[in-house]
């Protein structure tokens, strides 16, 4: 196994672990909605995208139609596209069959772990990462669906804390070299807290504010430093 | 087609697009220097808002809890970095705390 395997492995696992937890809730949650094994099944495996999930089974309760339903996925998920914008400028020149895959396997997790790798990312890397995060949220769903709360809770609230641990173990050696990653990060925090208790702005935009904001901030303040090293 | 399966394709249609496009809007162009310092900045922005303040509920009963995990995973990452140590050893001290509190 080259080094870049086993790197890819050693981010891959605590996304896996992150989001089986998370998966099973949604599988849980989707059997009390009355939904069939198959639809959970391809709502976890066609759609792969974690809180707008849960949302649109909020809304399925409320009876909203699947018009409003796509509308707030799509503003759910939007913060995306800002992530495959910098992915994009990270990629070099590859096939587009590879392009339409690795598009699909951009979440928040899979972005964070890309965005801190050296150098160009190389396509066993991304896909190996995306498979890792893939596999845990399918398998999670059809686990949560059949087996129900098999995992004690206690278990569970604990295994979804990796998610947060892996983003922090991934900042804290930006943070060590530069203080003002470390100040563009609390900003976006500050920011984004703000935000969600003035509760105006749809669920999923509060994020994309942060980055709109926080990003144009850095980029004309202090753009020498965040960055540049993994950048190139 | 029931509802239901409409429902999936459409998520997985707005889902997938806004994740696609940008593939092939920026790679093999040359993007201007502000649009570049943007771009680079968009990782530590993102990971803040993903960061701060969810990680503060990620064990609503008791944000003890989640917050000695966290605890773990800064000392250790800072001390000797690495990803599966500190993520996994989180998830542990975060498991203890809870158990012994419960």
């Amino acid at each position: 196994m080259t080094k870049e395997v086993q790197d890819a492995f050693k981010s891959g696992i605590p996304i896996f672990i992150g989001y089986v937890p998370a998966a099973i809730a949604f599988g849980i949650l989707s059997k009390g909605c009355e939904i069939t094994l198959l639809e959970s099944f391809l709502f976890s495996a066609v759609v792969f995208a974690g809180a707008s999930q849960f949302i649109a089974l909020n809304l399925l309760m409320t009876g909203m139609g699947p018009g409003g339903i796509i509308l707030t996925t799509l503003l759910v998920n939007f913060r995306h596209f800002l992530m495959s914008a910098y992915l994009a400028t990270r990629i070099g020149r590859i096939a587009k069959r590879y392009k339409f895959m690795m598009a699909f396997g951009v979440t928040d997790e899979v972005f964070s772990v890309l965005s801190f790798q050296k150098g160009r990312l190389s396509k066993p890397f991304i896909f190996i990462l995306e498979i890792s995060a893939y596999t845990g949220w399918v398998t999670g769903t059809l686990a949560g669906y059949i087996l129900g709360g098999f995992l004690p809770e206690i278990l569970t609230i604990s295994m979804g804390v990796a998610l947060y641990a892996l983003l922090l173990a991934m900042l804290l050696p930006e943070i060590k070299k530069s203080v003002k990653a470390l100040i563009l990060t609390i900003s976006s925090g500050l920011l984004n807290t703000f935000l969600i208790k003035l509760d105006f702005l749809p669920n999923g935009w509060t994020i994309i504010v942060c980055i709109l904001v926080i990003a144009l901030a850095g980029s004309f303040f202090i753009v020498d430093e965040v960055q540049e090293e993994i950048y190139e | 087609m029931n509802n239901l399966i409409l429902i999936i394709i459409g998520m997985a249609a707005v889902t997938y697009i806004p994740r696609l496009l940008p593939f092939f809007l920026l790679s093999n162009k040359q993007i201007p220097k502000r649009v570049d310092a943007f771009l680079k900045c968009i990782p530590v922005a993102a990971i803040g808002a993903l960061i701060i303040p969810g990680v503060f509920s990620a064990t609503p009963d008791m944000p003890m809890a989640a917050a000695s995990g966290m605890a773990f995973t800064i000392i250790i990452g800072l001390w000797r970095g690495g990803i599966i140590i500190p993520v996994l050893g989180s998830v542990a001290v975060t498991y203890l705390v809870l158990f012994f509190t419960a």
